[in-house]
Parts: C-alpha cells; structure tokens; sequence
C-alpha cells in the first residue's frame, strides 16, 4: 500500500527585499494511514511551511519551488484550483495555533461548524449539527448539547481549541495538520486538549501532523519525529528511537536544554531585610477583586519564581509593586522603606531601583528607536551621562548581555531576532543599575534554545550584580532551573510559598500538586499514566474546577 | 435596432470572446496553470478590457472627441514624465535616494514630480508669471488655446478672463496663494488636533472626556455651513480690527479640521499608549512632553501623514469652494476656487466651443491634478512604512 502522503523533495522559497530565499531546502517524508508525524524545531525552521505544503498550500510570497507532493496519489503541485477545493477541508484539514483567532467571532461554533460539510455536500445542516454534537462530546467538552451555540467569545480558550479539531473532523478527513494548537495555553488546560486530540485521531484512524517545538509534547502525540533545522531536515526517526538515542548533535542540543540547573545558593539569612516586601496587599480592577491578602519577601540576590496560570494574579502582583496598580490596603517596602502606592509618587531613585523586562519584546521595546537610543535612555535620565560617556555606558553594557557593540548600536529592534530583542530589554533594565528586577514571562514566547541563553545570562548578571529577581512564569521547567524561592498563586491568593527544594518535594498543597503533574514529560508514556491515574473525568480544567 | 438589443449582443459576444480566449490560452500554452484556473469572469474582464482599449483608440481619432483627446494627451504626457523623472532619480543623487527611486511605482513618481512643479510655481510666481495677478489687459475674454483662427490671442495662451486678466498668470498666483493657505492651515490644523489628541490619550480621565465631547459637538456641525457662518462673523470682524479676512479664514478652518486630527490621533494615541514601552517609560518616571515627542509621536508618523494628505485636500478643497461662495480669498488675489466660479458659465458651450468651455476647466484641473498628486505620494508612503513593519 503506498503512502496517503509522499513529499519528495521539496523545496520552497519565500520572496523578501526582492529576492527569493529558501524557506525548505529538500524535505521528503511519507505518512501512512492513522499515523501521527511530528515536526520539531525552532520558529523559523520552517516547519510550519512544510506543514501548509503537505495540503498543497503556500502563504502568499511564498512558492514551491521543486520537488512533489502527493496526497492519495494526488500530485498537489500542480492540481488545479478546482481539485484542491475538492480536497481541502474535506479530506485535509487543518487546526491554527490560536482558535481564539480563527474563529469567526460573529458566527456561532456550530454553524462554522457545519459549514464545510454543507458545502462538500457531505451532510445536510441538521446531520451535520447532530454529528458536532457527537464529537464534542466525545471531545469530552463540558455541555456538548448546548456549547456549540454559544459564540466564540463565550468559550475557554482551551475549550475553542477543542472546538476548533471537533470542526477539522467534521468531514472526517484523512489528514489532519496541527499548527502548534496548544503553544498558547496553560498547562492544565493543555493535557486536556493532548488527550482529546489524540483520542479523536485514534478513534477514526486519522493521519496527522503534528507541528510543535515543545519536545515533551510530541513525544506523547506523534509516532513519528522529524526534527527540522533552518528548512534542513536533520533526522527521522520512532519517537521512542528519537528520544532514547537521537543521533545528530543538534537533535541532542534540542534534547539537553531542559537540563540548565543553577546551584544552590545557601538559604537567606533569618530577619534580614528583604530587597522587596510585599504584605498583605489586596489589589482589584475597578471592582473586581484580583489579589487578596498576598504576601511574600525577596531577599536580595535571590531569585523568587511566581507561579500559576493566566488570571491567577501573578502579573497583578508585579503591577502592584510596580505602582501602576496601586493595591486598595497593604503595602509595598523596599530595603525596609515604606514605597508610595502609586508609580507616579515615588521618586527618581526608588523608581530606578526597581526595573521591569517584558514578556513580549516586541512591544516592551520601541519600534521607531535605534538599540544606542533604547539603552541609552535611562543612562542619560538616571546617572546624567552624555556624548561619549553615554556611549561608552551602552557598549559595556552590549558587552554585558554578549550582543556585539559596534554591530548592534545603529540597528532598529525590527533586524533583530526574538532572543536578542530580550538581551536588549535586559540591557535596558541594567542600565537603571537597580538592585531589583521583574521578570515578567521573560522566556515563554521564544524557542527553548534561546530561552535557555537568556536564562544563563540572567544568572550570571545575577552573581556578579547581587541583583533580586522577581520571576514571574508559567513553565515549571523554567522554576526548576533558575529559582530559589517558590510562590505559588491561584485566584489571586498565595497557595504555597518557600524554598524550591521543598516546593518540589511532597507533600505538596493539591493545586501545586495538579501544576507539577501537568508538566509534559519526555517519556512517551507519561500522558496515558498520568490520565489513567486522575481518571478520564478529572484531567486539565475539569481537575482545577473541583478545588 | 434598440440599445438594448446592442448591449445583449456586446455581452453575449464579449462573453463567446472569453470563453475562446481561455480555450487557446489553455492549448497554446500547454495548460498552464494561468489559463487552467481562469474563471469565465476574469476571462471575460481580460477581453472586456482589450474592446475598451480598442474602442478608446477608434475614438482618439473621432474628430469630436476634443477633450478625450486632451486627457488621453495628458495622461500619456505625464505618464511619461514620470517615468523619465524616475529613471533620473534612479541614476542621479546619493545612494539613498537612489535606493527610494528604485523601489518607487510610477504613481508616486508623478505625485513627487507634480508636487515639485506646483511648489517651484509657488515660490518663484512672481518671476514665472507673465503679467500681474491683477493687472487688467486690454482684451476680455480671449479662448484659450493662443490659435488666433478660434479666437485666441498667442500673447494669452491660456486666454483671459471676463475683465481681460491673463489666465496664466492668475492659474500660477493662484498656486502661491490657494496651496499656500491651505498647506498653512493643514499644519496649524495637525498642530492643534494632533497635540490635544495625544494628550487626551495620554492622560484620559475627565480631560479626554472634556476634549472629546466638545469635538463631538463642533463635528455635529456641517463644516461647509459652519465656515460659512463663522467667516460671516470674522468679515464684520476684520473690517472693525483691520487684519486681513484670510488670517480669519485660516484660523477657522484650521479649527473646524482639527476635529477631524484630533479624533485620529486619540484612537491612533490609544493604541500606543497601551504598550509595554510606554509603560517602561512612564515607570522610567518620564514626564509627559517626552512621552508625547519622543515615543508616541514617532510610532503615529504613518497614520497622521496619510491623514496629513488627505486633510490638505480637502482644506484645499474648503478654501476653493469658501472662494468659490464669495467668502474666501478675497478679489484682486487670483485663487483658483474664484477663477472656476468667475468662468462657471462658460461650460455651457461645452456641446459647440470646447475651447471656450474649457476656460473654467483650467483652475479645476489644477485643483484636482495636486489632489491626486499628493494622494499617490501618501498611498506610496503609506505602503512603505506598512510594509517595514513586516
């Protein structure tokens, strides 16, 4: 029996400052019937592309340039429009990265739902909402009846991802392409979409790929791993291959990263004063409660992670310190002095010392400034420097976060890539000279690699500076290799909070206990243990919802 | 056989023409993709469009066809013009500007290129102009056209008007006068808009609430009427106070326009104030001139000066049709609103006289060929500030 999909191959260009460059250079790859392929790598790898090509589809720019794809026997390359519509939606489909924007927000979940099938003429409307129904149900969403006539707005995220694979099946295709569909959500809410996903796929012998750079993921989807590195294929192999013996050095660089362990630094000494005392601050938007009674001390050159999920209160609590959110009763000490509540009381020197890196760098940093600017301000605003000794500040600290001086200075954030434009926020925070720095998701948006240089260089600027991190994450993975202290937040109340040794050893309060099982592990069998241990009612959002 | 029947036919045609059309294409070229995937309807676009290059061409030559002849001159005219103003551009200068030029689509070319020729014709109208705004010579109304045998005069090529003024030299004044004015009052109108709606903005709150309310009231007022109420009070005005009635005028549309920027720039201000490096800042303890200046300004460039062309058109616009009502740029000072009404009447011989008819047309192609000028070099700036964000 040949192959449902053969790309043989293939090579596809992408068209930028009026040239064409290679996006794909050469990828082959087969998949049978019911298989799970995973695609691996870091953003611009192009591994998205190759998926999109798998369904014969190119973004606009982009061409393919040589090479086959067949679908069925299909050749994909050169089919006309008419049978690509014939096929797609139909027999491939396709699931993005985010639901919350692909679906139709003025639209009900059901009928964009039906939509495909009505017009493949595969079932009339009422067949076709009956048979939503049915696989929300055994996608295991709450309300199956009902929740497919509420609009997009009206549903979780994790729940519009579900939502969105029950619409890829509607047709019951022979292929389905997953973008990344869990990359945006917690990790609670994540097991429960990765069971759903692959129970639906067993169920009706669907092939897919699977696109993710989270390694511990797809070795519980995939069958089969392709590791992708700047549109080279590195190597294929079984999942259970790949993971216990992967062959090239890239494979195990990719395969390494989680192991970046900082050593442990001896406990704070009893009754110092802490860098940053936060006590019992309650805090809320507009009348909506958001923090009650939290509390806890960094202690300086110490580095304190603050865990929980979206809408727990975690970035709440660095707004409050921060002073744009002044908290309704508490209050905010540093270095044993009582701060004004409000950013806008305090003076220059309590605001230099307290300095904040971004989640995001691409909006923490102003598009329109050049690096020399970006950095140079706050030498200029804080310590008065000027003209060369200006100059000479922001080069050492360039050298600091390891960017090259003379190759960085003129350069606007756009020509830079994700992992320097956090460097140049670090830099930016440096150059305050603060004893305190915020942390706020400072690794979740970029590749592991990457997230692992920005983690060393945190580390090392905090042994040679003595600086205090408040680090604000969601990844326990991230906890694990640079914190000192835990804190962990739910619903805007401290649920655990102490040294990591003991966070990470039982007995634990439940929820952390619910936070640490969800972790993907690399074993391939983790997801089926960990299910058959909660039971099938009791994972993800449904586990958070009984505490 | 009625018109009816000769459009069905024509379609019907065109429609079999489409259909041939894709049929070759697909045999001549061995299937390609290009002709394979045509729908019948872009097909039938493709051949709709060469029957109308076709019928433009057969009507060049008609010999009633004056004016198509006129613009199908202009355009190829200026098409041309353009293209050799870029292929300089391209060849002279630094390596910026030759960089600009290389990237530049002809549209934009022309917009510079007219934008330069009404600026030159601004500055220095005094020493272009052949005869003085407001001098009255001896003939009236002499055609334009400067061919003595339909009633021209070689001495006026563009004729004179009802009291005998040279229409050239009013058309380059006019330039100095009216795009003058109305670049004046577009900044002061930016200045005012842009500056309070960044402010509101910045720092909401009641402030924003004051601003954007009285803005909405001064918008609930039809601008045309409102200019023309208020310059009616600013004319009792400027008598009693002796300042000029167009300082009045630029002041008044000024204002009436910044409603319009200022709206703009508060939802445009919006958008910047909620990201993180303006929260770095303002935690960076920053005051707020530096915030407006130096991070939101920049980050608004692209939007305001889009507004910025558009805005200058129809001040333009509002000052000409202001002339036009008898309010505006007051007579002897040649404006190109006043010259289209002083000669409205002659577009009545439009059927017999194209020459005569086009007297009028003059100021109003002036008007309207700045307008799609500056307009294309906006477009053209727009897509390239867009496209650096990619």
């Amino acid at each position: 029996m040949s192959a449902l999909v053969e790309i043989n191959d293939l090579w596809i260009e992408g068209r930028s400052d009026e040239q064409w460059n290679p996006i794909i250079n050469g990828a082959s790859l087969s998949l049978n019937k019911g298989e799970v392929l995973g695609l691996i790598g870091e953003s611009g790898a192009g591994k998205s592309t190759l998926g999109l090509a798998a369904m014969g589809f190119t973004r606009d720019g982009v061409r393919i340039s040589g090479g086959s794809v067949r679908f069925d026997g299909i050749d994909l390359v050169n089919a006309s429009a008419a049978v690509k519509r014939e096929l797609l939606g139909k027999r491939i489909a396709y699931v993005a990265q985010s639901a919350a924007a692909s679906f139709n927000p003025a639209h009900r979940l059901i009928d964009q739902h039906t939509e495909a099938p009505v017009q493949h003429g595969v079932q009339s409307k009422a067949e076709s909402q009956a048979d939503g129904i049915e696989l929300y149900r055994r996608l295991r969403l709450p309300n199956p009846d009902e929740i497919g006539f509420r609009y997009p707005h009206q549903v979780s995220g994790g729940q519009l991802q579900r939502a969105m694979t029950a619409m890829a099946m509607s047709c019951r295709p022979d292929l389905i392409i997953f973008d990344e569909p869990t990359t945006a959500l917690d990790v609670t809410t994540q097991i429960e979409v990765l069971a759903s996903i692959r129970d639906i796929v067993e169920q009706f012998d669907t092939a897919a790929i699977y696109i993710t750079h989270d390694l511990a993921v797809v070795a519980q989807m995939a069958d089969r791993i392709k590791v992708l590195l700047k549109g080279d294929e590195v190597e294929e192999a079984e999942t259970r291959e790949m993971l216990s013996s992967p062959k090239e050095d890239y494979t195990k660089s990719l395969w390494a990263v989680r192991s970046f362990q900082r050593k442990q630094k001896a406990p704070a000494i009893a009754g110092a004063t802490p860098v940053i005392r936060v006590k019992n601050v309650n805090a809320s938007y507009g009348k909506v409660p958001v923090l009650h009674d939290v509390s806890f001390d960094i202690h300086e050159g110490r580095t304190v992670a603050v865990v929980g999920e979206s809408g727990s209160g975690k970035s709440t609590a660095a707004r409050c310190i921060t002073g744009l959110l002044p908290p309704r009763s508490g209050h905010i000490e540093f270095d044993g002095e009582v701060l004004p509540l409000d950013y806008r009381k305090r003076s220059k020197m309590q605001l230099r010392q307290a300095q904040m890196i971004y989640q995001m760098a691409d909006t923490a940093l102003n598009p329109r400034k050049t690096i020399g600017e970006l950095i140079g301000r706050p030498v200029e605003f804080y310590m008065g420097l000027k003209g060369a000794e200006k100059r000479k500040r922001v080069e050492h600290l360039l050298e600091e976060i390891e960017l090259e001086p003379s190759q960085y200075f003129h350069r606007l954030p756009s020509e830079l890539s994700g992992g320097q434009k956090q460097r140049i926020g670090i830099a930016r925070a440096l150059a305050a000279e603060p004893k305190f720095i915020i942390c706020d998701e400072v690794t979740s948006a970029l590749d592991q690699l990457v997230a692992e240089g920005i983690l060393k260089l945190l580390a090392k600027l905090q042994d040679s500076l003595g600086l205090s991190y408040m680090f604000i994450t969601h990844d326990l993975a991230t906890v694990k290799s640079i914190a000192d202290e835990v804190v962990v937040m739910k619903d805007g109340r401290v649920v655990e909070h102490g040294p990591k040794d003991e966070m990470f050893r039982p007995p634990h309060h439940p929820y952390t206990d619910l936070l640490l099982s969800s972790v993907p592990e690399m074993d391939p069998d983790w997801l089926t243990n960990l299910l058959a241990e909660r039971g099938i009612d009791n994972i993800g959002d449904a586990a958070v919802d009984k505490m | 056989m009625s018109i009816w029947l000769q459009i069905v036919l024509a379609l019907v045609a065109i429609g079999l023409g489409a259909w041939v059309l894709r049929f070759a294409g697909q045999k001549a070229t061995g299937n390609k993709p290009f002709f394979r995937d045509m729908p019948i309807s872009v097909a039938f676009g493709y051949v709709l469009g060469a029957a109308a290059v076709i019928w433009g061409i057969g009507f060049y030559f008609h010999p009633g066809a004056t004016f198509f002849r006129w613009a199908v001159q202009g355009f190829v005219g200026f098409a041309i013009a353009a293209y050799v103003f870029r292929l300089f551009g391209r060849h002279v200068g630094t390596q910026g500007t030759k960089k600009l030029f290389r990237g530049m689509p002809l549209t934009a070319s022309f917009g510079i290129l007219t934008i330069l020729i009404y600026a030159v014709v601004a500055i220095f109208a005094g020493l272009i102009a052949p005869y003085g705004q407001e001098e009255i010579l001896g003939q009236a109304n002499v055609v334009p056209g400067g061919d003595v045998a339909f009633g021209g005069n070689p001495q006026f090529p563009l004729g004179t008007d009802q009291i005998g003024r040279d229409i050239l030299s009013r058309l380059i004044y006019g330039a100095q006068n009216t795009v003058g004015i109305a670049f004046a009052t577009t900044c002061l109108a930016f200045f005012l808009g842009g500056t309070f709606g960044f402010l509101a903005a910045t720092l909401g709150g009641w402030l924003d609430q004051a601003l954007s309310r009285s803005v909405d009231v001064l918008m609930a007022i039809p601008a045309l009427i409102f200019a023309l109420l208020l310059m009616t009070i600013a004319s009792v005005w400027s008598t009693k106070l002796g300042i000029p009635l167009t300082y009045f005028m630029v002041l008044i549309i000024a204002v009436i326009d910044s409603t319009r920027v200022f709206r703009l720039s508060r939802a445009v201000g919006q958008n910047i104030v909620v990201m993180d490096y303006i929260e770095a800042a303002k935690l960076r303890g920053e005051g707020l001139a530096y915030l407006i200046f130096r991070e939101i300004l920049p980050n608004a460039t692209a939007p305001l000066l889009a507004e910025f062309g558009l805005r200058f058109c129809f001040v333009f616009l509002t000052i000409a049709s202001l002339s036009f009502l008898g309010v505006g740029i007051q007579p002897p000072l040649a404006d190109w609103g006043t010259m289209v009404r002083d000669l409205s009447q002659f577009i009545n011989f439009a059927a017999f006289a194209p020459r005569v008819a086009s007297a009028p047309l003059l100021a109003a192609g002036a008007i309207a060929l700045l307008t799609v000028a500056v307009n294309f070099v906006v477009d053209w700036m727009l897509h390239k500030s867009s496209g650096l964000k990619e």
